[in-house]
């Protein structure tokens, strides 16, 4: 009977090692299919955002004449020079640059080569070099997105023309300005300063940058210390009964209740009920600590629950009141491990979009919020607007925009693992 | 303004603070006794006393004042028998006016009157706001410092101060439950009594659109409008997709990473794997729609097969690719905990790791991972950013994950998205998707962690 199944055993030997380095594989197999995500979706987005970080110039002669005076803008201070008219002078300057061409028609289809606000480059141009200003300038314009997307190569010129946004006409302009060297790529400063734009060239980060910072900060003032106290006080004072029970559980519910369910939290109560203005970051601040703090609480209670008891015992041998004990001796101690809690807590806030979407602070906004008061976007939200904008510009724009979040994101975490090692002991 | 009073409190405080201090410090140098407590707990206690009642009124008044303001004011109004509707209307004319913005009624009798009072009753409730506060607070002042003799113990009052205050802190968590439950089922009860709830759970027909009804008077098209049905299937189909992917990966990752991999490996792919957890919804969102749809569209068209731009596939393979940790991590804890004598006794029967693996330790660890699953299946049933750029907006009774098809948490992102109008079936629907959610995922994690916490109870 033994000699039987060893016998067994051992004619399966070898289809069981095969079993057995099979599923190894599969392990290995599984992990890489884990990375490779990682990786895929890195390249994926870095490789189609990373051209939104510059933009395209096109250089067009400026000649001032008798319709606007050099001298007299000489005089003039720099908000005067804001306010005046140059939009026609700029166009006809444009015209000038290109005698050939004569039809109207092709006349428009050149200025649609240009963002429509060429006129602001050709301020700022005039503002920065007051001083020794001519005649005769070269100043560089910002292009158009079409001409923008063809200049970094993201957009086929392969595509027929009645599909295509840019006809053969302004393409074969195009080439000659590239010929002749008068296109220019530079970093993209205003995609950082300018708001929200409906033209893709303009639509800049500046505005739901600033809004997320509100959020954020609000986050931050609102969250931090209810969670630390909150957390102080249900692991070292509460007596064990069914109401801290009770607490608990519902804390650990709030941490696993899916984020739109907040949304609808701050519509109904801090909307309707309590009457906040909507859009702003004032509501999107309150509703994300909300969020927050039960993944605060958590980190909390787990840090003060790693400080070992001789801590305690020592304090109160010494006299120290039981508030004393854990106030001069526990929390500091656990305070790392909360810093670094409330640091991840606020970065899954930043990158949070669902909620935000039913209070409103996905309007399309222009301006840059001053205050948490002002109606504004946040960062993820920005992405998700320009996702849906059909223009083949935003595409770049949404994916530099996640690469910014992105960015962000690990810098937080990058400082909540530096605060862990630095500062957190081992017991 | 703001600043101000803030500043204006604070100063106060520390005011406070340094009269009880410099009390009791003095008795203790001048006077040769001791104080009960150490100098700093009286000054302590004065500023909690000086301050806090302050700041409770003061939060109190801005709270009601604009309230009381509003009802002054257009108490004439009422008596000339404005219209309710059209009293908010007018007492934004009037604000606005008072503010320096002309408008086209700006020099009507009416308004001017109203504006003069308007300012009138603003200055006096400022100025008798800040007299009360400043009485109560100094008269509170003037009896702690009395109060503050050498037997007489600041600390423990102090401390049960600040006691009161951590646990009012702890509350927060119930009183958020609290709101969101109170939240959605006002909305929802209102919302069944115009929709019955068994044609909501049941009915096959999503279009609230149609139903911009605000009367009742076209009952017919309301009922056929709210049946979630197409709702929860389309839910159900992108978890289950979002599942397919996360389980065998997920497990597989966990089972490797416990029970293989050198612990070189296990602490560099541990990390990156975890970075997939911690990415914004958004980022797989436009991933889903940017590269994995065409990606799947291309492929169906190459074998032949019609795939819509958005379709249920791609967001559930996106979901599982987010899932991925939730799944790996939690069941390698669980699988970690399995003790080292159920393997040993495995090893000694001349089983091989993986048959030790999938014999005994899975077996062992089943509950838990069980449980890991199921935290990972109300996780899928939440996420909304992905399925709404990436699974559809139209809701589609169907099981073809080719075709676009919608979920709860689209609908109502869809629904409450731009200006509403409150008391529509339509807005009021979205809260009650909500409550639906809500306790769909509630039963999810009760179970889930009851078996998690059941199971890793056991083995210690």
């Amino acid at each position: 009977m033994n000699n039987n199944s060893l016998k067994i055993s051992g004619s399966n030997l070898k289809k069981r090692l095969k079993a057995e380095r099979r599923f190894r594989y599969y392990g290995i197999f599984a992990i890489s299919l884990a990375l490779i995500f990682v990786l895929i979706l890195f390249t994926n987005i870095i490789s189609k955002g990373y051209s939104a970080f510059y933009r395209t110039l096109i250089a067009v002669n400026i000649e001032f004449n008798d319709e606007i005076n050099l001298e007299s803008i000489k005089e003039m201070s720099d908000e005067e020079i804001k306010q005046i008219d140059l939009y026609s002078f700029t166009k006809k300057n444009i015209y000038a640059n290109f005698p050939e061409i004569e039809k109207k028609s092709d006349k428009k289809k050149i200025i649609k080569l240009f963002s429509i606000e060429f006129e602001e480059d050709v301020k700022k141009y005039i503002i920065s070099n007051k001083k020794n200003i001519d005649n005769k300038n070269q100043v560089f314009l910002t292009a158009s997105d079409d001409i923008d997307q063809i200049h970094k190569g993201n957009y086929s010129r392969s595509i027929p023309e009645e599909r295509r946004r840019v006809s053969n006409f302004q393409l074969s302009i195009y080439d000659k300005l590239v010929n002749q060297n008068r296109v220019k790529f530079e970093f993209n400063v205003p995609f950082f300063t300018r708001g929200d734009s409906r033209e893709a060239e303009l639509a800049g980060l500046g505005g739901s940058l600033i809004g997320s910072f509100f959020t954020m900060i609000l986050v931050l003032l609102l969250s931090f210390p209810f969670g630390l106290f909150g957390a102080i006080y249900l692991e070292e004072f509460s007596r064990k009964n069914r109401f801290t029970d009770f607490i608990e559980i519902n804390i650990n519910n709030l941490a696993a209740v899916p984020s739109i369910v907040f949304g609808l939290l701050g519509l109904g109560i801090l909307l309707n009920t309590f009457e906040l203005p909507r859009s702003t970051a004032l509501v999107g601040g309150i509703t994300l600590s909300l969020m927050t703090l039960p993944t605060i609480i958590i980190a909390t209670r787990a840090s003060l629950r790693s400080v070992p008891p001789s801590i305690r015992e020592g304090a109160l041998a010494v006299g120290a009141s039981k508030v004393q004990t854990v106030m001069h001796h526990v929390v500091p101690l656990a305070l790392p491990g909360s810093i670094t809690g409330t640091i991840i807590g606020i970065a899954r806030a930043l990158g949070e979009t669902a909620p935000l979407l039913l209070i409103g602070m996905v309007a399309f906004i222009v301006d840059i919020p001053g205050s948490p008061v002002d109606p504004s976007t946040s960062l993820p939200v920005q992405a998700y607007l320009w996702n849906d904008s059909a223009e083949r510009g935003y595409e770049e724009k949404t994916s530099a925009a996640i690469i910014i979040l992105l960015g962000f994101l690990i810098l937080f975490n990058l400082i909540a693992v530096i605060i862990r090692r630095k500062f957190e002991t081992k017991w | 303004m703001g600043l101000i009073i803030l500043f204006l409190f604070v100063s106060y405080a520390i005011g406070s603070y340094y009269l009880g201090y410099s009390k009791s410090n003095k008795a203790r140098v001048h006077d040769a006794v001791r104080p009960y407590s150490l100098d700093k707990y009286y000054g302590y206690y004065l500023a909690i006393w000086s301050v806090v009642p302050a700041v409770i009124i003061f939060a109190v008044i801005t709270v009601f004042d604009g309230f009381f303001i509003k009802n002054y004011v257009l108490s004439d109004l009422y008596s000339l028998g404005i219209d309710v509707s059209e009293v908010d209307l007018i007492f934004t004319q009037i604000e606005n006016t008072r503010n320096g913005i002309q408008l086209f009624n700006s020099n009507d009798e009416l308004i001017v009157n109203a504006v003069n009072k308007l300012n009138f009753i603003e200055n006096i409730f400022n100025i008798s706001a800040v007299i009360i506060i400043l009485c109560i607070s100094s008269i509170l002042l003037l009896f702690s410092y009395r109060k503050i003799k050498f037997d007489f113990d600041a600390r423990v009052i102090v401390e049960k101060f600040i006691l009161l205050s951590f646990f009012a802190c702890s509350l927060i968590a119930i009183l958020v439950t609290i709101g969101i439950i109170f939240s959605l089922l006002y909305e929802t009860i209102r919302f069944f009594s115009q929709v019955p709830i068994f044609d909501f759970l049941f009915g096959v027909n999503w279009s609230p659109q149609r139903a911009f009804v605000t009367d009742a008077s076209d009952t017919a098209d309301i009922e056929n409008a709210f049946g979630a049905i197409p709702l929860f299937s389309g839910t159900f189909l992108i978890a289950f997709i979002a599942m397919c992917v996360s389980i065998p990966v997920g497990l597989l990752t966990a089972i490797y990473m416990s029970e293989y991999a050198r612990s070189s490996v296990r602490n560099t792919a541990k990390p990156i794997i975890e970075i997939l957890a911690g990415i914004p919804t958004v980022v797989y969102g436009f991933f889903a729609v940017i590269t994995i749809a065409p990606f799947i569209r291309s492929i169906g068209g190459s074998i032949g097969l019609e795939v819509s731009s958005e379709s249920a596939l791609a967001a559930g393979l996106v979901m599982g690719i987010m899932i991925i940790p939730f799944v790996s991590s939690l069941s390698d804890d669980v699988i970690s905990s399995v003790p080292q004598s159920l393997r040993e006794g495995s090893y000694a029967m001349g089983a091989t790791k993986s048959e030790t693996i999938r014999k005994v330790i899975i077996p062992a660890a089943l509950p838990g991972i069980i449980g890991s699953f199921l935290l990972a299946v109300s996780r899928a049933i939440g996420e909304t950013m992905i399925v709404v750029m990436a699974a559809g907006l139209v809701a589609n009774l169907t099981a073809n994950p080719l075709e676009a098809s919608t979920t709860i948490t689209t609908q109502i992102v869809v629904i409450l998205i731009g200006d509403q109008e409150f008391d529509s079936p339509k807005t009021m629907s979205a809260f009650a998707l909500g409550l639906t959610l809500f306790v769909m995922t509630l039963i999810l994690n009760f179970i889930a962690l009851r078996v998690v916490k059941k199971y890793t109870e056991k083995y210690e």
